[in-house]
């Protein structure tokens, strides 16, 4: 039988604010433990939570960039379920009315479009964390990560199959870090990702029964994750057994999903109105404020990448795939005065090939904007040849100096002296006797063997548009 | 001295007629004797309460004295006071020394006044008599047989014996007004709102509301203008100006339209209280006021509602107390559930364990609806009787409690029973209005009756001053038990 | 209704309470007890009615996004029923 594997993701995205969404205490990364985790952290008796506006906002922010519904009014209500790593007992989120609902994210397969759908986004707490190290046995409980605030963002079960899964959660990585929500560092769990999995033959319309594979933070352990579990649950149906549904947690080193232990008996988490929080009133003159500071979206970018500079959709969604990218491309356009089909190839040819290499982002790309501008002038004003210049961006990269000095020190100025260019097309044509003739009795193919014969004998150097003329006009 | 008002005791520091250190030490002295008895405070220290009078007579010294300022108090033990003990009545937190402040002991510190201790009270609040305490029962100092009241009956004893000359409480569903009416003192629970939770240990978030409780409604009102304001840690804190508590005591109560509840004057009221009541009621009409029948429908069903409300919350509120940060661990478990289990289960007592067992039912999947959600729809039929009461009268009155203190043992057994003696407290919780309990007399068996008052949002200023005006006419408020 | 010994027993395994079975019997005459006082809000006609979440009729008031507090974990920890190296210890927690 056929399969068919449904998806959907719950992804929980660390918002950028300084500080915790209940409390004051600092929500940066990497401090000794429980430094960062003050009186309402840590839960003692007696402390009271007051929302963070940062939050909020950054929650604004997602919901109008995937067209959704800000709720004007929604209202914290809390989890409860004991777990060494949530001090209060209970966590708060967001259950009947969330701050986000609707909206939708369109994904890019291959050559497809699809678009998936968001059930809603809601603020809550992230809970600390449990350190498996060597205390007699025992576990420490690490809670400077308790209280950051999370936008879980739902989607529904529309995606079939891992790729689909792994670029939409893509997609919305580079969108909350595009809008600067999220700083969207996957190692340090900024960007944890939940699967809802599910299996059914191709052609039904009704949902398998579902597992939710947790805390998956890396692309790769989605797509693998989902892989495993999807074969998993075909096995089962194949042998005639049922689903059970199920928390599972994928392990990356036996890369298999197992049931998640501690989660078999919280099904009932109680949740109620938090009575300490009043109803979350988010007013439209807030909404249209966040509006009208909201950065250009990747979708209306990419249209008027296509519009404005006249390059190709496939280039124009490259190049807004982020944020730094799509920056980078503009300026080096106006740096370059044009050319911006030139520029883009560049962008993403070498200077994507050398950042891929060195895993780095173009943020950090050691060849600056004013630096390839220049490289893509002297390519443009004939002193370097599209060969030549790829020599000369080695030499930036490895930070060698400025174009011009680079291109001087090595000798890649191009010849575009027509009396020098002759000279060796002479020397070429003498030299090669039984060629010419071949062209000449009509086999076009040699054109191209002279051609390199010339530009080989100049080092490359000469202009090969120059040549090409000088040369058709010398054998004609 | 003991007798003296608040008013009286700040006159005497400001013309140095006595120290605070003095006057703090006439209270040690009290409590030192008194108090093995009546078991009104859980924690003392007596030289951080002689530090705080030191501190506040050199205050005085520079001048720069604000009212109160080497007043003694003693703090409900619910409040956590930076580097004292803070049990909430649990021997769960047996050993918690608080390491902050909450906003009600800040403001009283910032304010000059002395803390005393910290007062025994029913565990995490839950409870009328005072018998849940984890440290032993606060005895009536009225009638070492009968029960202070509760939650606050420490407090309230601690008053009522003069082992303090105010003391702060908490009143989520009649705590503060319940056991000044059986210790026969004054007590308020202000505005939902008004005075800030933070660092209040929550029992019922939605309902806990903490106030002043004194010899007398001025007393009341002077503490009143330290413990409430505007705090930004506690987001159902009311941003409003300041006010001053004081300032309608002097207002003549000609014109004044009390409602009387007939559902507060039916059966199960004892004739005892019932008379006391209608004494008052008739004072009230010789100082000018006119009184108008009213009806508070609902008032039967603010039992139910409450002890569905109430343990839901609280279950939610005392899953904290895990083990893991502060407060009891079970010397010996196995496994993390175990460990949890064991330390919950020997960290609280019967009550407290009986309602968080009440509220995780009630919220548990598939019953939500039929109970906090319904109970939460009662609740606002409950305020919606208020609102249309208030159209006719201007403050309500009828009795606090509906008998006067009874004795050790007669409810511990039946919860139900214990639950129903609120039955005239309760509503005013759910609906967040102010409510205060005042003397009004004594029962056949010498044990005082309390007179409620119930005023509109924010009408605390009113209420302190149609009390004051009572007070100036009798003498309830100024007997203090004998033989103690 | 009323609660069965296995309602009970349940109810103490959500809220991490150790209960025996004869504490479990007690338990559960207590809040069939309670249950029964309870059960009076049930006929009430409720229809239409806005449930009552807060005494007043406000909303949630926010903080700017600014960090305001030190490191106090050495105070917290004197506290603590078992730490080292600054971590809350319990027992082993299976995932």
């Amino acid at each position: 039988m056929q399969w068919e594997i449904v998806v959907g993701l719950e992804v929980h995205t660390q918002l950028s604010t300084s500080s915790k969404i209940f409390s004051g205490s600092s929500t940066a990364f990497g401090a000794a433990p429980n430094t960062q985790a003050n009186a309402v952290d840590i839960a003692l008796p007696g402390v009271l939570p007051v929302l963070n506006r940062g939050a909020v906002e950054r929650a604004i922010q997602l919901g109008l960039a995937i067209n959704a519904h800000i709720s004007r009014r929604s209202v914290f209500a809390r989890k409860n379920y004991f777990y060494p790593d949530l001090p209060k007992g209970y966590q708060i989120s967001q259950m009947e009315l969330p701050v986000v609902e609707g909206g939708s994210l369109t994904i890019q397969v291959g050559e497809t479009e699809k678009t998936i759908r968001i059930t809603r986004a809601h603020l809550e707490e992230d809970a600390g964390k449990s350190m498996h190290g060597d205390f007699h046995g025992m576990t420490g409980i690490d809670l400077n990560r308790a209280g950051t605030p999370l936008l879980e963002i739902v989607s529904e079960p529309d995606m079939r199959g891992s790729a689909e899964a792994v670029a939409y959660a893509k997609t919305l990585h580079s969108l909350v870090v595009w809008l600067g929500i999220c700083d969207g560092n996957m190692q340090e769990g900024s960007f944890r990702c939940d699967a809802n999995v599910s299996v059914r033959p191709m052609g039904s319309t009704e949902l398998g029964t579902r597992c939710e594979i947790k805390n998956l933070n890396s692309f790769r352990f989605l797509e693998r994750a989902i892989e495993y579990e999807a074969r998993r649950q075909i096995e089962i149906n194949e042998d005639g057994g049922t689903i059970r549904q199920e928390t599972r947690l994928y392990d990356p080193d036996r890369d298999e999903t197992r049931t998640m232990r501690s989660k078999e008996d919280a099904h009932d988490y109680r949740y109620f109105p938090d009575p300490d929080l009043l109803p979350l009133v988010i007013s439209e003159e807030w909404i249209e404020r966040t509006r009208a500071a909201m950065p250009e979206l990747p979708v209306a970018m990419r249209e008027r990448f296509i519009g404005q500079y006249a390059i190709p959709a496939y280039d124009a969604g490259v190049l807004t795939g982020s944020k730094a990218t799509a920056v980078y491309f503009e300026q080096l356009v106006a740096a370059v005065g044009g050319e911006a089909k030139l520029c883009a190839n560049w962008i993403m040819g070498e200077l994507s090939a050398a950042l891929n290499r060195h895993e780095l982002d173009i943020a950090q790309s050691p060849v600056g904007v004013a630096q390839l501008a220049m490289l893509i002038r002297r390519i443009g004003d004939g002193t370097l040849s599209g060969k030549l210049a790829k020599e000369v961006f080695e030499a930036l990269w490895q930070g060698e100096g400025e174009v011009d000095a680079i291109i001087d020190a090595r000798g890649l100025k191009q010849v575009s002296d027509v009396g020098a260019i002759e000279a060796m097309v002479d020397q070429v044509l003498a030299a090669n006797p039984n060629q010419v003739a071949e062209y000449r009795a009509g086999k076009e193919k040699m054109f191209g063997y002279l051609i390199g014969q010339a530009m080989k004998a100049m080092k490359g150097k000469a202009n090969p548009q120059q040549l090409n003329e000088i040369l058709l006009r010398k054998l004609s | 001295m003991i007798n003296t008002s608040l008013k009286q005791l700040a006159a005497l520091l400001g013309e140095k007629k006595i120290s605070s250190v003095e006057l703090t030490q006439v209270y040690l002295d009290r409590i030192a004797t008194l108090n093995p008895e009546l078991n009104a405070f859980i924690t003392l220290n007596e030289a951080v309460s002689l530090a705080d009078a030191r501190a506040a007579d050199a205050r005085i010294a520079a001048g720069n004295a604000a009212p109160l300022t080497g007043i003694p108090l003693a703090h409900k033990d619910i409040f956590c006071a930076d580097g004292w003990r803070t049990t909430c009545g649990s021997r769960m937190l047996e050993n918690f020394i608080a390491p902050y402040d909450a906003h009600v002991v800040s403001q009283c510190k910032a304010a000059g006044m002395v803390t005393l201790g910290k007062t025994n009270m029913d565990e995490f609040a839950m409870g009328s008599s005072n018998e849940t305490s984890y440290y032993g029962a606060v005895k009536n100092p009225w009638d070492k047989r009968a029960v202070p009241g509760g939650s606050s009956g420490g407090s309230a004893a601690a008053v009522a014996a003069r082992l303090a000359p105010v003391a702060t409480g908490t009143d989520t569903g009649g705590s503060i007004r319940q056991p000044a009416a059986l210790t026969g003192i004054t007590g308020l629970k202000p505005t939902y709102g008004v005075v800030s939770r933070y660092g209040m240990i929550a029992f019922a978030s939605s309902l806990d509301q903490a106030g002043p409780m004194a010899k007398s409604a001025e007393d009341c009102a002077l503490l009143m203008n330290v413990m409430a304001g505007y705090d930004e840690r506690d987001s159902t804190s009311l941003e409003r100006p300041a006010e001053d508590y004081t300032r309608d005591l002097d207002r003549p109560l000609a014109g004044l339209r009390i409602g009387l509840p007939r559902e507060y004057f039916a059966e199960g009221l004892s004739a005892d209280v019932a008379a006391a009541v209608d004494a008052a009621l008739a004072e009230y009409r010789k100082l000018g006021a006119t009184t108008v029948d009213i009806s508070l429908p609902n008032t039967k069903l603010s039992i139910p509602v409450y002890y569905v409300l109430a343990p839901a919350e609280a279950s939610s509120n005392l899953s904290r107390f895990d083990g893991v940060r502060y407060g009891y661990r079970a010397p010996e478990y196995g496994d993390l559930t175990d460990m949890y289990e064991k330390s919950r289960a020997q960290g609280f007592g019967t009550e407290v364990k009986r309602r968080i067992m009440i509220g995780t039912y009630v919220l548990s999947h598939g019953y939500y609806d039929a109970y906090y959600m319904q109970a939460q729809k009662i609740r606002r039929l409950i305020a919606q009787d208020f609102a249309e009461a208030f159209r006719q009268c201007d403050i309500i009155m009828g009795p606090t409690s509906p008998d006067t203190a009874f004795d050790f043992g007669d409810k511990s057994g039946d919860p139900v029973a214990m639950y129903l003696s609120d039955i005239y407290t309760i509503a005013v919780n759910l609906a967040g209005l102010p409510g205060m309990s005042v003397p009004c007399g004594t029962g056949s068996n010498g044990r005082p009756v309390g007179l409620q008052l119930i005023g509109n949002y924010f009408s605390e200023a009113k209420m302190l001053g149609v009390a004051h005006q009572y007070q100036l006419a009798t003498d309830w408020h100024t007997r203090m038990p004998e033989n103690i | 209704m009323s609660l069965t010994l296995q309602d009970v027993k349940r109810v103490a395994t959500l809220a991490r309470i150790a209960v025996t079975d004869d504490e479990a019997v007690a338990y559960q005459q207590q809040l069939n007890g309670i249950f029964g006082l309870i059960a009076e809000m049930q006929a009430v006609d409720t229809a239409g009615v806005e449930p009552m979440s807060h005494a007043q009729e406000l909303s949630q008031r926010l903080r700017d996004d600014l960090v305001t507090e030190t490191d106090q974990h050495e105070k917290f920890q004197t506290i603590a029923p078992q730490v080292e190296g600054g971590l809350y210890l319990v027992p082993q927690v299976i995932e």
